[in-house]
């Protein structure tokens, strides 16, 4: 008897259940997808960088020549002989050296964006997580946690970054170790603001109720929550560090030979364009130039699709 | 106010505390002394020389007349690496260049930077806007490094107008160039900055007010939109003026203008401790009151910041 009423309704609720999914297949993420993807030019950006990527991965297979070789013949004649030409395979020709220009920009590609992803990881796992420790436990730790923050941003960074250079010897280690070293402090107060208001939400409360150990709710439950302002300032945060590098490179202080990125690459091009090698700027310059500018609107697609002021 | 100001300083004294701790500490553990050269030096003349500069000295009895030295006399001691000079000497040498160039630089941003802003919201939409905006996203790319070699090309190689370096006693035609290499990117954010509060700001109920009451449009601009407009502008000035400091390393390379910050990418390189301690020291301790006062002027222009 009972069997009878119940059967017809099993379906009807199961098809329920799957039109109930249907609609809130809108997640916040989702959400966010669809308006970045609706942005043009975070869309462009994105496949241009892409490119720039692919580029600094597989560039070398392209070239039938390396980034080492010095042609002899080339060296000291380098304004008439080192043109470049798709003919003779020196796609971006030669560097005042007599080395390949192509496979130099590679390379020097290659080094600043793992610079830039690297730091800007490294500055990501640190902020946050100093962030929403500061920010959970609150109190007299927070306090003093976030008044070391205080000093060491009234530090002057570059000063400090360029005197690391200079003791531990300029090496691209030292680079990052100095770079992360003051990238974070930013993130740090960000995260700690927002995890300040969600540690007062309700699922944070039945979380401690139910016994779950701080860090274990800080990292299953804060964090994810904080993602969206994460990712967006990540994001932002990549160019700076590509900038930061390229500036001290550029001095000369940062990257060291036979290494190369594209603040060194600028550099040599700037000294050299007197002599008429004009490319030798233009291709570091070009690709730099292109990179920070995808980033910035990528960034900015992304504030755009995940604030949720706009919503 | 008075506590608000004691206040920062209470933070701002013990920040240039542990910049000069840390310098100075770094500084001992860098491998290879200040007079570590190609032939190396027979070990009596080198203690002389040590005895001389006072390294033979226990580290915290160095430290301690180092700082002694500055905050009594502002004496930032002798360079070790040009023999006939002192860390004061370079100071003087360097800093006026790098303030003329630095002030103008400064200036001509936040002016040029936030008029502007200020116009293209009023004419938001039209060809100014636009220029505006497109100048704000192009100049992001464009930081000090990549306009100096652009402007030298442009200007000295292609079109010959302007000399490619040198400071010549600040002749205009010298300081032009290196100003704009400066000011641009910061031109830009400024002008970015205030074109959006300025947006927002007439957007505002108060503004509707005025306008209900039939004030004229300038003065509904001038007198009631600008001053909570300018804000974020103000605390921009703070970076601003840390990027002047530390766009003069590019600058002086580029340009050979001779400024502090030649003297201080040259100290980097020929490892002149002296010189890189003592700039450090200044253009950091520089930083921190500039951005204190930056802090205390923000508080006065914004009645609602709590002191």
């Amino acid at each position: 008897m009972t069997n009878v009423t119940l059967n017809p309704q099993q379906p009807k609720t199961a098809e329920m259940a799957q039109r109930m999914d249907e609609v809130k297949g809108r997640s916040l993420w989702a959400d966010a997808r669809t308006r970045f993807l609706r942005n043009k030019a975070a869309m462009v950006s994105l496949v241009v960088l892409v490119l720039v990527a692919g580029f600094a991965f597989f560039g070398h297979a392209l070239s039938p020549w390396d980034n080492e070789t010095i042609d002899w013949d080339v060296l000291g004649n380098v304004k008439e002989m080192g043109k470049p030409s798709l003919a003779n395979g020196h796609f971006f020709g030669f560097d005042d050296s007599g080395r390949d220009l192509y496979n130099r920009v590679v390379q020097g590609t290659r080094i600043s964006l793992m610079v830039g992803v690297v730091g800007a990881l490294i500055a990501v796992f640190v902020g946050t997580t100093y962030g929403a420790v500061a920010g959970f436990i609150g109190g007299r730790v927070d306090n003093a946690m976030m008044r070391f923050v205080d000093i060491a941003m009234s530090i002057p960074y570059m000063f400090v970054l360029i005197l690391l250079l200079v003791v531990f010897g300029r090496s691209i280690g030292m680079l990052f170790v100095g770079i992360g070293l003051t990238a974070w402090l930013d993130m740090s107060r960000i995260v700690r603001g927002q995890t300040l208001s969600i540690k007062n939400k309700e699922f944070i409360e039945a979380a401690v109720a139910t016994g779950v150990p701080w860090f274990t709710i800080i990292r299953r439950h804060v964090v994810p929550n904080l993602l969206g302002v994460v990712v967006v300032y990540a994001t932002l945060l990549v160019p700076q560090m590509i900038l930061t590098e390229s500036f001290i490179s550029f001095l000369g202080l940062g990257v060291q030979e036979p290494l190369t990125s594209w603040g060194a690459l600028i550099s040599e091009g700037t000294s050299t364009m007197g002599y008429g090698t004009l490319w030798q700027l233009f291709f570091p310059l070009g690709f730099f130039v292109i990179s920070i500018f995808a980033f910035f609107f990528i960034g900015d697609g992304l504030r755009d699709a995940l604030d949720p002021k706009d919503r | 106010m008075f506590s608000f100001i004691i206040r920062r300083l209470a933070v701002a004294i013990p920040t240039l505390l542990v910049l000069l701790i840390l310098s100075f500490y770094l500084m001992q553990f860098a491998p290879g002394g200040p007079f570590t050269s190609e032939r190396p030096l027979p070990p009596q003349v080198l203690a002389n020389i040590e005895a001389k500069y006072g390294l033979d000295q226990p580290t915290w009895k160095q430290l301690l007349s180092y700082i002694t030295g500055i905050v009594t006399e502002f004496d930032f001691g002798p360079s070790y690496k040009y023999k006939d000079r002192t860390v004061n000497d370079i100071i003087a040498q360097g800093f006026p260049v790098t303030l003329t160039y630095g002030t103008i630089a400064f200036a001509l941003a936040i002016i040029v930077g936030g008029a502007l802003g200020i116009a293209a919201a009023i004419r938001q939409n039209t060809w100014l806007d636009y220029f505006a905006v497109g100048f704000t996203i192009g100049a992001q790319v464009l930081p000090n490094f990549v306009m100096a070699p652009i402007l030298i090309l442009i200007f000295t190689l292609w079109l010959g107008l302007l000399p490619g370096g040198g400071w010549n006693g600040g002749q205009w035609n010298h300081v032009i160039m290196p100003v704009i290499a400066l000011s641009t990117s910061y031109m830009a954010s400024v002008a970015r900055l205030t074109r959006s509060s300025m947006l927002e700001v007439l957007r505002s109920n108060f503004i509707r007010t005025a306008r209900a009451k039939g004030l004229p449009e300038n003065v509904i601009i001038w007198r009631h939109a600008l001053k909570p407009a300018i804000l974020p502008v103000v605390s921009y000035l703070g970076p601003a003026f840390v990027a002047m400091v530390t766009g003069s390393f590019i600058i002086d390379s580029i340009f050979s203008t001779g400024g502090i910050g030649y003297f201080y990418v040259n100290a980097a390189f020929n490892r002149d401790y002296a010189v890189m301690m003592g700039l450090t020291f200044l253009l950091g301790s520089m930083t921190i009151l500039f951005n204190m006062v930056v802090d205390i002027l923000y508080a006065w222009i914004d009645p609602k910041i709590r002191l």
